[in-house]
């Protein structure tokens, strides 16, 4: 190597440490150690006043347990309401996929020059602000509105009492599926749409009906683009927690409101982040397990066929 | 092309009625003489007025345009230079960093900012909102950076270079000005993120410092009012504007394929 040569990778080098040492930093900084201090205050004792108790009390003893985990598996109601959390967002993961099933197929059949447009009709709405979008649902299940009293006025012809849309299980899953919608139908549209339409037609000419090409062809081939859309949906409806506070009943509280109530009201850090270290784990392991499935199924038979 | 059968039109129509009709409600509510959102009285530009005349309603549209400023030249600054490096250099650390707070619950972010902020007794407010929304926009930023440059002719850095421009000659004369709309639209996204974020907000802003959302959040919690729906009329046409330019700029934006196929 000529002395140019060197000079020329000891400026490479330091250039490479120029450019990406900042973000790295910022977000060692601002993102990794903050996570790893809340795994470390999850191992302590809250504080009288809120936040931690000293690492090393009077008696020179180093505060570091168990206890808030001890507390949140030893005592029925927080596993049930994680229980809750995982079932809302496992129904909302479930209706996502029935309503954008129709929708992602309608978009990747239609001439190539409209796509662009109906995907964006998908999108627009998911960038007003989430809280609008659950506000809207308020004023349509809100008590005075047009669709309540149309919903109690069917019920009351069978003799049913009128019953509250708002503030009800009911309300929040609506809610979760609404917000959450487009990022089913993105990932499922970016599957479908690379489906050969030579498939079905063989398909058809072997005599298979509509249910049975869908059933055999177009769903088992869609399976990563539903896997990596159930990912998308179920991560951030199983955290969540303006949901349940705006129009969830007083039976709707999800972890993401207890960790809110232990943040901001108990204000128990390390039983809080006892909770949200359980939220995550549990959330990044279902996400693993859908890229599991989404990548075993991108080889399944059905695929090398195709 | 295949027929399509018309329950499969009824159902996507369903789908569009069922994403749009909620929001129009919104809209059109905004302009209805009457305190209640229940049924269409008259027009009137009264909820506007108000709106305006609304102090606190004002103050939090100031500190978000603030924090959404910020957070936005801080963190195109930093990501660009994270998808500049994750492009030119196969490194593991900074794609893990830069991508781990999209991919985990925003709930745990807030919270561990919020411990991080307390526990270095920096006080909450506008300061510690814009650091914790530069975080989660760098990642943003990045994507679509790097997506930009995969689409760039990398012979033309190295002829610069060959010519004898210095490293930052070369970047600044021939890639910045190449991947420059990428850099543009990722600006714009960050500042969208950072107006619309609610939840790392509301973890890390503090008992005494409001947002629009964290405005909204405080008055749609006791009562449904009219002046909630024209300030969501007022912001979705914020954010409808700055998403069609930044779309404009890169069309990637849009797609669910902001991933550059490597």
């Amino acid at each position: 190597m000529t002395s140019t040569a060197i000079a020329r990778s000891a400026l490479a080098r330091r250039g490479r440490w120029l450019v990406s040492g900042p973000p790295i930093v910022y977000l060692l900084v601002f993102f990794a150690i903050p996570t790893l201090i809340m795994v470390f205050a999850s191992f302590r004792t809250p504080g009288d006043f809120g936040g931690l108790a000293p690492l090393v009390d009077e008696a020179g003893k180093l505060d570091l347990n168990f206890d808030s985990y001890a507390r949140f598996f030893g005592e029925p109601i927080y596993l049930e309401v994680f229980a809750k959390s995982v079932v809302f967002a496992l129904a909302t993961t479930l209706v996502c996929l029935l309503l954008a099933f129709p929708l992602a197929t309608l978009i990747a059949k239609s001439p190539r020059k409209s796509r662009d447009l109906l995907l964006l009709l998908v999108i627009l709405p998911f960038w007003s602000n989430f809280l609008i979008r659950v506000y809207a649902w308020m004023i349509i299940l809100g008590p005075n509105a047009t669709f309540a009293r149309a919903v109690n006025g069917v019920l009351g012809w069978f003799g049913a009492g009128p019953v509250p849309l708002l503030f009800s299980s009911f309300a929040v899953l609506v809610c979760l599926v609404y917000v959450h919608l487009p990022f089913m139908v993105l990932p499922l549209y970016a599957n479908l749409e690379k489906h050969d339409p030579a498939l079905l037609d063989a398909a058809q000419d072997l005599g298979a009906d509509g249910w049975r090409r869908f059933w055999r062809i177009t769903f088992p081939l869609s399976l990563p683009g539903v896997y990596a859309g159930a990912a998308l949906v179920f991560i951030p409806a199983f955290g969540i927690f303006a949901i349940p506070d705006l129009v969830g009943g007083p039976n709707d509280t999800l972890i993401g409101n207890l960790i809110k109530q232990q943040f901001l009201e108990t204000r128990d850090w390390p039983f809080g982040s006892v909770l949200s270290i359980v939220l995550t784990l549990a959330a990044l392991a279902l996400a693993a397990l859908a890229a599991w499935f989404g990548t075993r199924a991108t080889r399944a038979p059905a695929l090398d066929r195709a | 092309m295949r027929k399509r059968p018309v329950a499969l039109v009824a159902a996507a129509l369903f789908a569009y009625a069922f994403l749009y009709l909620p929001l129009i409600i919104v809209v059109v509510y905004s302009f209805n003489d009457s305190r209640l959102n229940a049924e269409w009285v008259g027009f009137t530009f009264d909820w506007y007025r108000k709106l305006f005349a609304d102090d606190d309603m004002l103050l939090a549209a100031r500190n978000s345009l603030v924090i959404g400023l910020a957070a936005s030249v801080g963190s195109t600054l930093l990501g660009t230079m994270a998808g500049f490096a994750m492009h030119r250099w196969k490194t593991r650390l900074l794609p893990a960093l830069v991508l781990a707070p999209i991919a985990i619950p925003e709930i745990l972010m807030g919270v561990s900012l919020l411990i991080f902020f307390v526990l270095l007794n920096f006080t909450l407010g506008l300061v510690s909102v814009a650091l914790a929304h530069i975080a989660f926009c760098i990642g943003f930023v990045a994507i679509v950076v790097r997506a930009r440059m995969a689409g760039m002719d990398e012979s033309l850095t190295e002829a610069a270079r060959d010519c004898g421009a210095s490293p930052w000659q070369a970047f600044r004369h021939v890639t910045l000005p190449l991947i420059m709309p990428g850099v543009i639209a990722g600006a714009l996204m960050a500042f969208t993120l950072s107006i619309d974020d609610f939840v790392i907000t509301f973890f890390t802003a503090g008992a005494g410092t409001v947002t629009l959302p964290l405005q909204i959040y405080s008055m749609i919690k006791i009562a449904v009012t009219p002046e909630v729906n024209a300030v969501s009329t007022l912001l979705m046409l914020v954010t409808l504007m700055l998403i069609v330019i930044a779309s404009r700029l890169s069309p990637s934006l849009l797609r669910s394929d902001t991933e550059p196929d490597t």
